[in-house]
């Protein structure tokens, strides 16, 4: 007699969707509402209904906050090595390969220059979607050749993250990103170019860690996670449920270290305001 | 205190007791030959087990519980240490010490992260995992030392940077970058050494320099064994294979050029003698300090920063 319980989940519009043509529709997961992928974009990839800010990739937000076609991008060839030749439930290398073939870039960062508002900048944008957002060699060396370019023509440095953090299938080379990347920017601090760390779902450990809260200003995007130890670690070991809201954007920014939470369709506007402020 | 005896060592320990039996009885029966025998052969087990360590063995001796700790080797290395606490803005982080100390002729700033040797003391010092008070103790400490132009010795040895709540509201990652960005200016030199645990980010938080040195049974990486096997295979129980594939010892790392000299330890780990383990390290100390008090401030900033813009292997 289980269907004369049938409950509202049931017949929820999760359930319609493998019946529309594939890849036209998104749930939120915040609020469930579904949207068409014309509409999200059209909205900034944020709910129209929470205005819940979707995961996107360097494609997008290039899209979002860049001036039509004033991309360039630079050093898109490098790609990672094996220098452990690391293996676990399958080789290092092989699962590069496979990456990027799956979400057709090379690494978890794409970097050049481009203009804001007609503002030339140099640009970094990770993406989460290859392994995680992880910080392995390339990351490190596309953004410090990045700093150099931003050196070099005295433009703004602009990068979004979007990473769990250090790669571990590099070992201590990924933890030298670390390093690599803050010594970098002191020399963009020393010649007084501004950089805006923009950190954005879910930025965590090592880039955290190191460039992303390193910014002039650092900005998050709305309800971001943003974080040093990931929640599930922090929970094991303090054996409790963590508070609501916890490593969220507004939570960093309650506790000091974000200028400001912006939501995506305020970015553009928010980033040459400020440049235009300090140059 | 029990003495700890890893599992490899084992057979080790019982050649040895079986000797000090027939050493006992040898005053009655004439076994001299065969006590010799067994010498050799302990002798023998010993090369063949401490020379030919596996990487995830070399991970047990970097924690051996009596293996000499931050306190131990400023002890025995310094003479008039002065510790100095606090970050001046939220508290005294115990998971780290420091103060200004001499080495015999060098007047050093020397700071470190400190296990404790008993379930008390390791509660006192949080295992040696630091929260951000921590991190900014020690960069307030560094800053002391190039006010005064003294030279940083930092000890590494940490199982992680304390991965906790309110070490997230105080802000973790903020504090470790700081020091990052700001050790990478320090104008005097920094000299670091990975004594036992070098855990991710919380050990490098304090580990930029100009040379890094590491002990030989000491390891440094990215993640702990465990934790890259839970990750990576979903299970505690392969740490042996994470502990392989990370290529976390001291001679992996030179290869890479991440760590810049090897420090022997005495036969057997740190362990065995801390006299001679503090000794040995002192000397290196010592001949590293000499190099580089002789490099003027811009160039040693210079060649730090040169140092760590090209750590990195990729293909292009």
């Amino acid at each position: 007699m289980a269907w004369f319980k049938r409950s509202k989940q049931n017949i929820h519009p999760n359930s319609e969707k493998s019946d529309l043509p594939d890849g036209l529709w998104e749930k939120c997961p915040s609020c469930s509402e579904i949207l068409h992928k014309k509409q999200l974009e059209n909205n900034f990839w944020s709910c129209v209904k929470c205005e819940h800010h979707f995961r996107i990739g360097s494609q997008e937000y290039i899209k979002l906050l860049l001036d039509e076609n004033s991309f360039t991008e630079i050093n898109k060839k490098i790609r990672s090595g094996d220098p452990l030749l690391f293996i676990d439930s399958k080789k290092y290398s092989q699962r590069i390969d496979e990456t990027i073939k799956k979400t057709q870039l090379n690494d978890a960062i794409k970097t050049g220059v481009g203009k804001i508002n007609g503002i030339e900048v140099a640009f970094g944008c990770m993406d989460f979607s290859f392994i995680g957002g992880s910080m392995g060699s390339v990351v490190g060396e596309k953004i410090s050749r990045l700093i150099d370019k931003s050196l070099k023509h005295k433009i703004p440095l602009i990068i979004i993250s979007a990473s769990g953090g250090a790669r571990m299938m590099e070992g201590a080379l990924s933890l030298m990103q670390l390093a690599k990347t803050s010594v970098k920017l002191t020399l963009l601090a020393e010649e007084k170019i501004p950089y805006i760390s923009i950190l954005t779902d879910p930025t965590t450990g090592g880039t955290t860690a190191s460039f992303a809260m390193l910014g002039d200003i650092n900005i998050g995007e709305p309800k971001a996670l943003i974080g040093f130890a990931g929640p599930r670690v922090i929970k094991q070991t303090i054996g409790k449920n963590l508070p609501e809201g916890f490593q969220t954007s507004e939570f960093v920014l309650e506790h000091g270290f974000l200028d400001k939470v912006v939501a995506r369709k305020e970015m553009k506007n928010f980033i040459s305001t400020f440049i235009n402020l300090v140059s | 205190m029990a003495k700890t005896i890893l599992d490899f060592e084992k057979p080790i320990i019982e050649l040895e007791e079986k000797l000090s039996e027939m050493k006992k009885l040898s005053d009655n029966l004439n076994i001299d030959n065969e006590i010799k025998i067994i010498e050799e052969k302990v002798q023998h087990l010993k090369e063949n087990i401490y020379k030919n360590l596996t990487r995830w063995q070399r991970v047990q001796l970097a924690r051996h519980p009596e293996r000499p700790y931050t306190l131990d080797y400023i002890y025995l290395m310094t003479q008039d240490f002065i510790e100095l606490h606090g970050d001046r803005n939220f508290k005294d982080d115990k998971a780290v010490v420091g103060g200004f100390a001499k080495i015999d002729e060098y007047k050093v700033m020397i700071i470190g992260q400190q296990k404790g040797r008993d379930t008390k003391s390791n509660l006192h010092r949080n295992f040696g995992m630091m929260n951000p008070e921590g991190y900014r103790k020690a960069l307030r400490l560094m800053k002391l030392a190039e006010k005064f132009n003294k030279p940083v010795i930092t000890l590494l040895d940490t199982p992680g940077a304390y991965p906790g709540l309110e070490a997230e509201e105080r802000g973790q990652a903020e504090a470790i970058a700081r020091n990052l960005f700001e050790m990478a200016k320090l104008k005097v030199p920094i000299i670091v050494v990975i004594i036992g645990e070098g855990a991710s980010g919380g050990a490098l938080g304090i580990g930029l320099g100009d040379r890094i040195l590491m002990l030989e049974n000491s390891w440094y990486s990215v993640i702990s064994p465990e934790s890259c096997s839970s990750i990576l295979w979903r299970s505690w129980e392969f740490k042996e294979q994470a502990a392989e594939a990370l290529k976390l010892t001291a001679e992996d790392l030179i290869k890479l050029k991440i760590i810049d000299r090897i420090v022997q330890e005495p036969f057997g780990g740190a362990h065995k003698d801390h006299n001679a383990m503090a000794l040995i390290l002192k000397n290196v100390i010592k001949e590293e300090l000499s190099l580089l008090i002789k490099t003027k401030p811009e160039k040693l900033i210079q060649n730090r920063v040169k140092k760590f813009s090209e750590l990195g292997v990729y293909e292009e």
